[in-house]
């Protein structure tokens, strides 16, 4: 390794951080032990994006932030994310530090636990090492070892059997400042028959040379639901790497709404793995690519139980001189009887030097099966702006018409009116 | 202020691909006239409605069109719609996510021009309203607009957006075809209301059934691309019940089709 990927942080950057959020001993050892294996693991392979040149490393890890008493104190990039009528449960990251903290009364009264990473370490260790980095390993790739060295706070919600959070909780996440990083850990447990959604949002402020990395893990119990929104709006000053997976036992069900929307380089990786009998995945995403921005963004899931069924739906639209490869991969096991899954990667087409591919794979191994792909790539058909125009509306309105409503149905089911109406803002500005 | 819509159609050729499908086809339509256009399939009608439209696949190689004195064939799709055209079509686009409440604010307000935006709340009284005449669910507002329509529900949705929009000249394009007779009853009463000194109709259809709704003042028939006989309603009641043969007799016609030669 040469010295042009020298960290910018050392073992005692780490022992240091470590120390003054009280973490429990076998935390520092994981993360002193991922920081060796950023040395010794390769990068992630990914279909036809290289990112070797890309930021993966060159980050201060650990910059603190003063918190704020009052959401009016916030900046507003990320005050316009908070809905204060529709969220009880908020958590605000900037950088290493919670600036912001609110939990509903209910949710305690009921034995939620949600609350920031260092607190939930400190408060419930036993729960959190049961569960922290079981579905997403450090050892997985060099960016995941990263993430579990520099990681520098995120989510822990803990919800009990037979609970039904019926309020979105929300978190949201802002890296600011040159070389800075935002690094959050989510760990979602869902007991059984248990219910809830989680929404997130990744902005930035001012500041070059940025990374985002995160990982979330959830895990489904036994007839729980769990849904997961997240939108990812960063500048090209930020680069973002992202790993979800989910975890779900029988019966249980993962959603995931994801947007995708930002303007820089970006690789997402979500991964549902249907372990129990019949349980279930739905998957939403969209992307838009402007400028020269690279994105490789893949969804998985994995059949390992009987009648388990996996919906995804991936939608892109690829403008300027973007290039984004979306993968789609079934993966039905073994002994996976009667499992279902379907995928669908559709891509729009605004530019001639844009690329988007799609990319649908299918990889089965049991017979009694079904499985299902479409792909698309296309333009915006001629036919639609005949329709939309033939009523008066100009060829430029009726082109958002399409491209916007393209989107919608994914943007539809975003669980948070501030985080929807965001996304909205973000496709608006990113389409120009 | 409002002068007398006037669509003035001279000698009009039209082809798509290499076929040219219009072969001179001339035709006045004035406000408060309601002229039909009956036919067999084949003869050029739904290319006439197209054409005069703009639709992109059609090419005009010869004639003029004027609509108010102003050259049609010159404006670009929209600028047609906001000149005071429109096309009820046979095979309208489903548009995701795009909902039928919000695209007819957009073609309403696309028409009034900016800072003369109708208020949402009289938008939505009258959208209400025309809704309830055509017999729609109030759902259909706020649905995609044309997705997963049945056919009916289709045409009752372009009629619907003709009654909201005020067009000076309207086009409809076989409304009839594919609805039963409650439905078509409802598309004409809508039609009927807006019938007026203002408002030019071309309707375009195979069969004489919507005629018996929506009384026509002129009735042509089309053959080989141009209309080959004009008359009054009567003309209609006679295809009904004699069909086209006499008329290709009269004519000298043995093949009705643009394919002709």
């Amino acid at each position: 390794m040469g010295t042009d990927t020298q960290l910018r942080f050392d073992q005692e950057a780490i022992k240091q951080y470590s120390q003054t959020n009280q973490e429990p001993s076998w935390f520092l050892e994981q993360r002193i032990a991922a920081l060796a294996l950023t040395q010794t693991l390769e990068l992630p392979k990914l279909e036809k994006t290289k990112i070797d040149k890309w930021n993966i490393d060159q980050f201060h890890p650990f910059q603190t932030e003063a918190s704020v008493e009052t959401i009016a104190e916030l900046a507003e990039i990320v005050k316009e994310l908070v809905d204060v009528q529709g969220v009880s449960s908020l958590l605000i990251q900037k950088n290493a530090s919670v600036i912001y903290k609110q939990v509903a009364d209910e949710l305690k009264a009921e034995g939620v636990i949600f609350t920031d990473l260092a607190t939930a370490l400190r408060e419930h260790g036993e729960l959190v090492q049961k569960y922290m980095h079981t579905a997403v390993k450090a050892d997985e790739h060099r960016l995941v070892a990263l993430h579990a060295a520099a990681c520098n706070g995120g989510t822990f919600l803990y919800v009990p059997k037979n609970v039904e959070v019926k309020v979105p909780v929300q978190a949201i996440y802002q890296v600011a400042g040159n070389d800075s990083l935002i690094a959050p850990h989510v760990v979602i447990i869902a007991e059984a028959n248990s219910r809830v959604t989680y929404v997130d949002s990744f902005v930035n402020g001012e500041g070059s040379n940025m990374v985002a990395s995160s990982v979330v893990e959830a895990f489904v119990g036994s007839n729980a639901l769990v849904q997961v929104a997240s939108v990812h709006s960063v500048s090209d000053q930020v680069h973002d790497y992202s790993f979800r997976r989910a975890v779900v036992e029988q019966d249980g069900r993962i959603e995931w709404i994801l947007g995708e929307m930002n303007d820089g380089n970006t690789v997402a990786g979500n991964e549902s793995i249907l372990k129990g009998k019949g349980s279930t995945a739905d998957t939403k995403s969209i992307t838009i690519g402007t400028g020269k921005q690279r994105s490789n963004l893949t969804s998985k899931v994995q059949h390992y139980g009987t009648h388990t069924d996996s919906q995804m739906l991936s939608k892109g639209v690829m403008t300027d001189e973007a290039v984004a490869i979306l993968n789609g991969i079934t993966k039905i096991e073994k002994g996976a009887e009667k499992a279902n899954g379907e995928q669908a990667e559709n891509i729009l087409m605004l530019s001639e030097k844009a690329r988007g591919d799609a990319n649908p794979i299918l990889l089965i191994d049991e017979d009694d099966v079904t499985a299902g792909h479409a792909a698309s790539v296309g333009r915006v058909s001629e036919e639609s702006l005949y329709y939309l125009m033939s009523r008066g509306i100009e060829r430029r309105q009726a082109e958002r018409l399409v491209i916007i409503g393209f989107l919608d149905p994914v943007v539809a089911e975003i669980p948070i009116e501030g985080v929807k109406d965001r996304l909205r803002q973000a496709i608006e500005r990113k389409l120009g | 202020m409002a002068t007398v819509p006037h669509l003035q159609i001279n000698n009009l050729r039209a082809k798509i691909e290499d076929k040219e499908i219009l072969k001179g086809l001339n035709l006045e339509i004035k406000g408060g006239e309601i002229h039909a256009i009956m036919g067999p399939n084949g003869t050029g009608k739904s290319t006439l409605a197209s054409t005069l439209m703009g639709h992109p696949k059609y090419e005009v190689t010869g004639g003029e069109v004027s609509l108010n004195g102003e050259d049609l064939l010159e404006m670009a799709v929209d600028e047609r719609a906001r000149a005071g055209l429109f096309l009820a079509m046979q095979y309208p686009s489903e548009i995701t996510g795009v909902t039928n409440s919000d695209f007819l604010r957009s073609a309403i307000n696309a028409r009034r021009g900016e800072g003369n935006e109708i208020s949402l709340m009289k938008f939505i009284r009258e959208m209400d309203g025309k809704m309830s005449t055509l017999e729609m669910d109030e759902s259909f507002a706020h649905r995609y607009l044309n997705e997963g329509f049945s056919g009916g529900e289709k045409k009752r949705n372009e009629i619907l957006q003709m009654m909201m929009i005020q067009p000076n000249i309207c086009i409809l394009d076989e409304i009839d075809s594919g609805l039963d007779i409650d439905a078509l009853k409802v598309v004409a009463s809508g039609v009927n209301e807006m019938r007026s000194e203002d408002r030019g109709f071309l309707i375009i259809t195979h069969y004489q059934r919507l005629l018996n709704y929506v009384k026509p003042d002129f009735v042509h028939v089309m053959m080989q691309g141009r209309i080959v006989k004009s008359g009054g309603p009567e003309l209609a009641e006679r295809l009904e019940a004699e069909g086209y043969d006499w008329i290709k007799a009269e004519l000298g016609i043995e093949d009705e089709t643009v394919n002709a030669e």
